[in-house]
């Protein structure tokens, strides 16, 4: 039972961060590799405005939203140093995400803070309140995650249908037809960039309160976890639409948690392989279509030969 | 309606690829004017087209739209006054959207793009109606990613989508060049009807020597960067292929060699 929530509740946090990496590896087909700094940055953020005695901030939302925002300059540096400044794009994120290394220990004032849960030295985080109705903090931690995975889904998806949206859709497809229709594609990607990195810096917040704490290495890999979401997600779900897009890529997430923490349950397993076991999961399911087609035609060729 | 003055461009200058592509090209189109732009491959045609749009810029020389200097203008802010079609039919379309959505991002060109809804009641019946006209039988197929449909029927598209906010000028480059000649033929009588309906005036890019000569008003000849025939009006209209070949001997001292060109 633990372990499904704990899966259930990792997968819907992780699904903003997955979300956010779909829109730049897949909307803007722009491999963007700053998430890997905005996710310390909304966790920083958040562990060192929820721990800070002397900010007067007491609003654990407010706090969120604060951090999803910090994420999205994170974005804005990446889109600017790339589209006005020409840096391509991999070096772009690069850039940004070691800054960001930097400047996440600035605002914790130190390379890890404790947001303890439980106890005396308990904060307030999103779900403390639940917890006080008298929730379990695990399923506290599902039902606020689901609230806002909704709340970011059915936001994302209106802005992707205004006017706008449409030309960020258009960007990653062809962005010199963009250009030829009157619009100026640096603000398409930098917008992009903002939303994607806001939405992980947003999954770092919430990670580290329900974890407990934040430290200036939980970012490393993030863009491996985000990409096997979307890909575990594309392979079994085949979504065509933007919204189902969505949906597939929140089961996708939850889906990988549960391969993680069955993999990690093996006896000779340590939680140090789980870096290895995402790097394994996102190999199977980038070879699986290969694979299948292989499969298929080896199948059309046998039937045919039977047929003749 | 249309100015280029005194254009030059060279790429990679001071390397030993240095290219002189563009050597002091000036053309004035008239409103209404249907130029269409011959020369063989690499006579500068598509370097001068792409001056035009802002997908590059001149060293030297200006651009001018309907009065407006444009010459510094980058080419999204360009597009406001001029309706482009490629020749690879991928180059206009959007091929993950639907052709409803191509639509509406083509009908808002030139309108700032805010968080209203992209496409809002009563366009359909337009697009409808506007794809009705290449009779195609897109009409029915609103919805269909626009990567579904043929290099000819993404043409097509995509000269519907260029001149959908009626442009200054038309800029075509070779945009019939990729597709079968029977395609070729219906989306060049498209191009037709769709710039005597409106009368737009056009820069038409073309490989085809024949057609160079059955359309428009007026037909420009390119050669090594340089215009070196400029005929409109009856004169254009009584030439013949004989004399566009003769009058590129005595030009350019040379033989036309261009295969592609004398095909057809
Ligand atoms: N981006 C570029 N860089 C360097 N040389 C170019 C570039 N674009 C075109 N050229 C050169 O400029 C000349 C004119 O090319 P182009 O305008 O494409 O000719 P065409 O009349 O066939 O369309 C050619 O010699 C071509 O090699
Ligand atoms: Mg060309």
């Amino acid at each position: 039972m633990l372990i499904i929530q704990g899966a259930i509740s990792l997968g819907l946090i992780f699904s903003l961060m997955a979300i956010g990496v779909y829109l730049t590896f897949r909307i803007l087909k722009m491999p963007d590799l700053s998430v890997e700094g905005s996710i310390i940055v909304g966790a920083g953020m958040t562990a060192r405005l929820i721990s800070d005695p002397y900010v007067a901030l007491s609003n654990p939302f407010l706090i969120t939203v604060i951090a999803m925002l910090t994420g999205m300059i994170a974005g804005l540096t990446t889109g600017i140093l790339h589209t006005k400044l020409k840096i391509p794009s991999i070096l772009a994120g690069i850039l940004t995400m070691v800054a960001a290394y930097s400047i996440v220990i600035r605002i914790m004032d130190t390379s890890n803070i404790a947001l303890p849960p439980h106890g005396p030295w308990r904060v307030t985080t999103v779900f403390t309140f639940l917890q006080d109705w008298g929730l379990s903090r695990m399923n506290a931690v599902i039902v606020v995650s689901i609230v806002i995975v909704v709340v970011a889904c059915v936001l994302l998806y209106c802005f992707m249908g205004t006017e706008f949206g449409s030309a960020v859709r258009a960007t990653g497809n062809n962005a010199q037809m963009v250009k030829a229709q009157g619009i100026n594609t640096d603000w398409t990607v930098i917008a992009c960039l903002m939303f994607s990195n806001g939405l992980v810096a947003l999954a770092g917040s919430l990670w580290a309160q329900q974890q407990g704490f934040a430290s200036v290495d939980m970012g490393i890999g993030t863009i491996v976890v985000g990409l096997a979401s979307v890909i575990i997600a594309e392979v079994l779900f085949r979504p065509r639409m933007f919204w189902t897009h969505l949906i597939a890529i929140v089961i996708g997430s939850i889906i990988y948690r549960f391969i993680i923490a069955l993999a990690l349950g093996v006896e000779f397993m340590r939680p140090t392989d789980l870096r290895l076991v995402t790097a394994v999961i996102v190999t199977i399911a980038l070879v699986m279509p290969l694979i299948l087609e292989k499969f298929r035609a080896a199948k059309s060729r046998k039937n045919a030969a039977r047929g003749a | 309606m249309l100015n280029i003055e005194n254009v030059n461009k060279t790429f990679d200058p001071g390397t030993p690829i240095e290219k002189h592509a563009i050597r002091g090209v000036s053309l004035q189109l008239e409103r209404g004017d249907y130029v269409t732009v011959i020369g063989g491959n690499g006579a500068g045609k598509s370097t001068m087209l792409n001056i035009v749009a802002g997908t590059l810029f001149p060293d030297i020389g200006t651009i001018t739209v309907d009065g407006v200097n444009v010459t510094n203008y980058p080419e999204y802010k360009r597009a406001l006054y001029l309706g482009r079609v490629f020749q690879d039919p991928r180059a206009g379309t959007a091929a993950d959207m639907s052709i409803e959505e191509n639509l509406a991002l083509a009908f808002r060109r030139g309108k700032f793009r805010g968080l209203g809804w992209h496409i809002r009641k009563g366009e359909r019946k337009f697009y409808r109606e506007r794809l009705a006209t290449l009779g195609l039988g897109l009409e029915t197929r609103l919805k269909d990613k626009v990567g579904l449909l043929s290099g000819g029927q993404r043409q097509a598209l995509s000269l519907l989508m260029a001149t959908l906010k009626e442009p200054r000028v038309l800029l075509l480059d070779e945009h019939t060049a990729a597709l079968d000649p029977k395609t070729a033929k219906t989306v060049l009588d498209l191009t037709n009807k769709i710039v005597h309906n409106y009368g737009l005036t056009t820069l038409c890019v073309t490989h085809n020597m024949r057609d160079a000569l059955k359309n428009g008003n007026r037909i420009v000849m390119m050669h090594d960067g340089k215009i070196i025939l400029d005929m409109k009006g009856e004169e254009k209209a009584n030439l013949t292929v004989q004399d566009l070949l003769k009058m590129f001997e005595s030009a350019s001292g040379e033989e036309m060699l261009s295969d592609r060109m004398l095909l057809t």
